[in-house]
């Protein structure tokens, strides 16, 4: 989706996960950010029919870069800097009710 | 100034609270704490600079021509707010503001960083919110691969990162030019810029070109425009555009002035069409808004001291109406001034000494704008899509084709009802992305102007915060008694 020129390549890595798969951002990094520069088609899926969506303002207006971030969901992915150790999983549909629960 | 990393480290109260750090509210911020207002700075990023001066202490784009030079003058008025004495809470989300919840007359914020809520209180408020993209819905714009310009240039900013493979820049306005300029400065491969501009807006536009010529707009818009039309494959008059591909981008269509349907495939589309005040924060607090035919946007109903209705409450920037960053810290200087002598520290007569000079700047800056407005003001087809099954609300999926049936056959009459029908706006951007666009096509089908038709009332919390942490929040006394009888 995305790749780093070579003045944002230069900055010191971050390791963190999508979906369980290593990735590597940067620092300076939001989250939204690091998913798009490795490439990340689609952050979540749509509460209604399920649709793929991936970021789409970065400035915190749209609310399409929602994920889940160490087992808290609905986090704002373009206002998250991204921390060294992150677990980031996509955000998938409606939560369920025995999630909900649970 | 000191960084406040933790929502149990603010001041139970302050002077002034000043709400967003781009241009306008690291101005106010910091002429406030200069004027010895004791002032918190709270802001949703972790870097000041807003969206447009975006990393501007940070970003690893460290060659100035990248982004510009109006870009890197960013960086001095970051040098003077942390030169200032004010209170600085980045990551720091405002989710209600109100001007009558508590007895003695101060402003209760409700604020959230790292996962906690706190409420706070201030003597006088200046929302320095700034502006968001104009609204874009086109055919498949909610497909991954497109985005606003503006986030590609976030994006740029923040992370020296192009979008990649071929990129399709489409719309109208100086952001667009720039940003194609910028990214192809930066490696991007851009295919083509379909340029958007209404074939009849430069006749609308012409009465206002005498004050354009006299304009500092003028050298600058003229360049990027060339530059673009040099370098980059540029389409004009495009009138109609939609996005293709199953479930990411694959392509964009589109026609010229009515003409037949061209197609480029592509991997990136960035879609823009001008900006417009982020008003959720105001509207929510209850402000009074009106309609601005110019810019063909809502904004609050300031006086000369850019206080809204609500007292205490005061609104700088490009969120008090579209001026750009120059103007947008001038306005800040000015509200803070204003602020200054609200609070006893200053006299009418010195403020408005102090106030004289950036007035006459202002006006300077502004000079040319209304040409900008007009030029640049959307085609009716990229505000209202034609197309039915276009998604207008990218939350709820509701598509304009019921917005129009609803409109129509329901006789659904304003935004506020249409959410009640339709759930549009419910989703967790609360209508940011598609309140305009409702507003378009109820006004198109019920032959209704804009001002009639009006915008979503919002409430607060105008950000999501979880049950958990409202939950958490200490209870006043009066709250108790509401609940407790
Ligand atoms: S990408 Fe729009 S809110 Fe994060």
């Amino acid at each position: 989706m995305f790749r780093l020129t070579p003045e944002g390549a230069a900055r010191p890595p971050l390791a963190f996960t999508f979906d369980g798969r290593a990735m590597t951002g940067r620092a300076g990094d939001t989250i939204a950010a690091a998913l798009l520069a490795n490439g990340v088609a689609a952050c979540r899926t749509t509460p209604v029919s399920d649709a793929p969506r991936a970021p789409y303002c970065l400035m915190g207006a749209c609310f399409d870069c929602l994920v889940v971030v160490d087992g808290v969901g609905n986090r704002q992915g373009c206002l998250t800097p991204l921390e060294d150790g992150m677990r980031i999983e996509s955000q998938r549909g409606r939560r369920a009710v025995a999630e909900l629960a649970s | 100034m000191t960084p406040l990393a933790d929502v149990g480290r603010l001041a139970g109260s302050y002077d002034l609270v000043v709400v967003g750090a781009g241009p306008a509210g690291l101005a106010a911020a910091a002429a406030g704490a200069e004027s010895g207002l004791a002032t918190l700075l709270v802001d949703e990023n972790a870097t000041p600079g807003g969206q447009i001066w975006r990393a501007v202490t940070t970003t690893p784009m460290k060659r100035r021509e990248t982004l510009g030079e109006d870009f890197w003058k960013g960086a001095d008025h970051v040098a003077r707010f942390d030169r200032s004495n004010a209170a600085y809470a980045p990551r720091c989300t405002v989710w209600s503001l109100a001007a009558d919840a508590r007895d003695d007359g101060l402003i209760e914020i409700g604020l959230s960083m790292g996962g906690k809520a706190r409420m706070i209180a201030a003597r006088q408020t200046i929302l320095a919110t700034g502006a968001q993209e104009r609204p874009f819905p086109i055919p498949g714009w909610t497909l991954p691969g497109v985005m606003t310009a503006g986030a590609a240039q976030i994006a740029l900013k923040t992370s020296g990162a192009v979008p990649d493979g071929r990129v399709v820049v489409a719309g109208c306005g100086p952001l667009l030019y720039l940003l194609a300029n910028q990214l192809a400065a930066a490696g991007a491969n851009i295919v083509a810029v379909l340029d958007t501009t209404a074939p009849g807006a430069l006749r609308s536009a012409l009465p206002e070109f005498g004050d354009f010529l006299r304009s500092p707009y003028l050298a600058k818009g003229l360049r990027l425009v060339a530059q673009a039309r040099r370098k980059l494959r540029f389409v004009s008059r495009v009138t109609a555009l939609a996005a293709t591909g199953e479930s990411r981008l694959e392509g964009v269509r589109f026609a010229r002035g009515g003409g037949v349907d061209e197609r480029i495939a592509c991997d990136a589309l960035l879609l823009h069409q001008g900006v417009i005040p982020s008003i959720n924060l105001s509207n929510a607090a209850g402000c009074a808004h009106e309609f601005d035919e110019t810019q063909h946007c809502w904004r609050p109903r300031l006086d000369d001291w850019f206080c809204a209705s609500m007292a205490g409450i005061a609104v700088a920037g490009d969120g008090a109406g579209i001026g750009g960053a120059e103007s947008a810290a001038l306005r800040g200087e000015i509200a803070a001034l204003g602020v200054a002598a609200r609070l006893g520290r200053l006299d009418a007569g010195a403020r408005d000494a102090r106030a004289a000079p950036l007035r006459a700047e202002l006006a300077r800056c502004l000079r040319g704008r209304r040409f900008l407005d007009l030029l640049y003001r959307p085609a009716p087809q990229f505000l209202a899509p034609p197309d039915d099954a276009t998604i207008v609300c990218r939350c709820e999926e509701v598509t304009a084709g019921q917005v129009r049936d609803a409109a129509r056959r329901l006789g659904v009459t304003g935004p506020n009802q249409m959410k009640a029908f339709l759930r549009c706006g419910m989703g967790p951007c609360q209508g940011r992305l598609c309140g305009p666009t409702v507003a378009e096509l109820i006004a198109e089908t019920r032959d209704m102007s804009l001002a009639e038709v009006g915008a979503y009332r919002l409430r607060p919390p105008v950000k999501p915060i979880t049950l958990g942490e409202l939950a958490a929040l200490p209870q006043t006394e009066a709250a108790i008694r509401a609940v407790v009888r």
